[in-house]
């Protein structure tokens, strides 16, 4: 498949290829993305804006095109990332579980090679992850944090730089289809 | 289901991954009380739910015992009107317990106060017959009780004995066509006789045309029927109508307001007393205890008024002006101790070297008209008439002086007035 022609939606499901990743990167990429997550911002705080676990699960999302294991991927990941931070468990992993499957769902759809495409999904799934984990902290938790859609569109923006170069790197990791 | 399950496996998966993050959540998270999710979101739902199986529950159960079932609802209604009944009972005997301990207590205030001798009764029973009203009650002649003696209360007369029994006597109530009494208006002092009418009334005959009475004059017994002592009150005028050579009077009894007694006091010796000229107290007047007794006398000096002005030449002998008898004793003790002559020291007529020289009684027109005082040399013991005559000037006020006032202020002389050297 000829994957610069420019389309973003696919013709047909079995026009979407399904990308294969070693268990180790499936592991270790996003065991990777939760330390950056953790540490980095203590170091360079001006990268606290990058939410790397959830450019990975989208990433693994849509390229492995099924629901269920992108949904695990996300609970797995999501988890993870309460488990590190101060947040109750299920915060992130429900959040992220959601951004999974929806990922995966939407990876059979369209054209997730397209570097735009890519772009414009990441820049979604940031603001919708944002979006949503305000909605829980009100309707579970009953904590008050301020509804700020401006930033999170401008970081949206600037993850969706910083995944699509990332995606870019980790489309060498997979295992090229038989 | 099956085929159900494979058809909607993501979406399943989907909800039992995230609803077992929410447990995980809930568990794991408390809120601001420190009460874990799950069990705020637990009640959360759980309440309205319970809430309205219990509005449900609790409507059904009502339903079925309040329409449904009604078998023991006949029995229970009989229950609480016999206990309704039984407590009716108990208050109407309650209320008629209170007004007898009342009743009581004013019986035995009045028969403290009352100067007459009385003896306490109850009534414990009704004449036979509609004619006649007459009562018993539990006195007779053990107790001392006669014929013709007076049923009293605090509030007016009752009756009279008619029939004395060992144990009971028998009393003619004030209603009876039978009963008649003396009376007298206090008012105008008509004198009448009180009759029974049968009725819960009573009317007064043989007040002439002449003598004034209006409806709400007090009557009184007059004594004059040697049965009744003078003084007790009778009633009061409910209504007059002109008649010849009498007027019709009819009378409410004050002692039997309230129908006939149960308790009531049959005086024993009766002792006059004067009309009054208010009507009895229709309400109980509270009485202050009597001041405590001064520790020492008060002197005249300190009796005298704040403002200069001479003191009263008569003053009361101890904490007050005293009575005009009091009054004319001091003017006379006053003059004596000026002449060194003991009154009232002696036998009388014995050891009297000269009488006191009344005439130097500094003469007030008040209180001479008031206590007589210038009548008071007619009275000088132990000494001819012709000697009196001549120690006893008469003055200006000696002839305007009643008699009745000259006798008092020979009364107040002492034993007999007697001087003493």
């Amino acid at each position: 498949m000829n994957y610069s022609d420019g389309r973003m939606l696919l013709s047909s499901q079995r026009e979407g290829q399904v990308s294969r990743f070693n268990l180790w990167v499936t592991i270790l990429v996003p065991f990777l993305a939760l330390l950056f997550q953790i540490y980095v911002p203590l170091f360079f705080r001006f990268l606290n804006f990058l939410e790397m676990p959830l450019l990975v699960v989208v990433y693994l999302g849509l390229m492995r095109r099924n629901p269920i294991s992108g949904l695990f991927v996300g609970a797995a990941v999501g988890l993870a990332q309460d488990a590190w931070s101060k947040n109750p468990l299920g915060m992130f992993g429900i959040t992220k579980t959601l951004v999974g499957y929806f990922a995966a769902s939407i990876g059979m759809k369209l054209d997730v090679d397209n570097v735009l495409m890519r772009f414009l999904l990441a820049f979604f799934f940031y603001v919708f992850h944002q979006s949503f984990y305000w909605v829980m902290e009100h309707a579970l938790l009953n904590q008050q944090s301020p509804f700020d859609m401006p930033a999170w569109l401008g970081l949206g923006v600037l993850n969706a730089l910083v995944g699509a170069a990332l995606f870019h790197f980790l489309d060498k990791l997979r295992v090229s289809a038989r | 289901m099956e085929s159900f399950l494979n058809r909607y496996r993501n979406i399943t998966v989907l909800l039992l991954v995230i609803f077992a993050q929410l447990v995980l959540l809930a568990v794991a998270a408390k809120n601001e009380q420190h009460v874990r999710f799950i069990r705020v979101w637990t009640v959360t739902l759980v309440s309205p739910l319970a809430r309205l199986m219990e509005g449900m529950r609790g409507s059904s159960i009502g339903f079925v015992h309040n329409y449904i079932t009604l078998h023991d609802s006949d029995a229970e209604n009989r229950r609480l009107r016999a206990e309704n009944d039984r407590l009716k009972l108990d208050k109407i005997f309650l209320s008629n317990e209170l007004n007898r301990a009342e009743n009581a207590k004013a019986l035995q205030i009045f028969q403290q106060r009352s100067p007459s001798k009385t003896l306490a009764a109850s009534v414990f029973s009704t004449g036979i017959g509609s004619s006649r009203k007459v009562v018993y009650v539990d006195r007779g002649s053990v107790s001392g009780v006669m014929r013709e003696m007076a049923v009293v209360t605090p509030d007016g007369i009752i009756g009279k004995v008619t029939a004395v029994y060992p144990t009971a006597a028998e009393v003619l109530l004030i209603t009876d066509p039978m009963f008649a009494a003396g009376v007298v208006s206090a008012k105008t002092h008509a004198h009448g006789t009180l009759k029974g009418t049968g009725t819960s009334q009573c009317k007064v005959d043989f007040v002439a045309f002449e003598d004034k009475v209006d409806p709400g004059d007090w009557f009184y017994t007059s004594g004059d029927d040697r049965i009744f002592p003078r003084g007790m009150p009778v009633g009061v005028v409910k209504a007059v109508r002109p008649g010849q050579p009498y007027r019709e009077i009819t009378l409410d009894p004050a002692g039997m307001a309230g129908g006939s007694p149960d308790d009531v006091l049959i005086v024993l010796e009766g002792i006059h007393q004067d009309i009054p000229d208010t009507p009895p107290p229709t309400q109980q007047v509270y009485l202050a205890p009597a001041p405590p007794p001064l520790a020492e006398p008060v002197s005249q000096t300190a009796a005298a008024p704040a403002d200069g002005s001479a003191p009263p030449p008569a003053a009361a002998p101890r904490g007050g002006s005293g009575t005009e008898a009091d009054k004319a004793r001091a003017l006379y003790q006053k003059t004596a101790d000026s002449e060194d002559i003991v009154l009232g020291g002696g036998p009388t007529g014995q050891n009297i070297k000269r009488p006191p020289d009344f005439t130097k009684i500094p003469v007030d027109p008040r209180t001479a008209a008031q206590a007589g005082v210038a009548a008071a040399p007619a009275v000088v013991p132990g000494q001819p008439p012709a000697q009196k005559k001549s120690t006893a000037a008469p003055t200006p006020t000696k002839s305007t002086a009643p008699p009745d006032a000259v006798r008092r202020a020979n009364q107040a002389g002492g034993p007999g007035g007697i001087p003493q050297p």
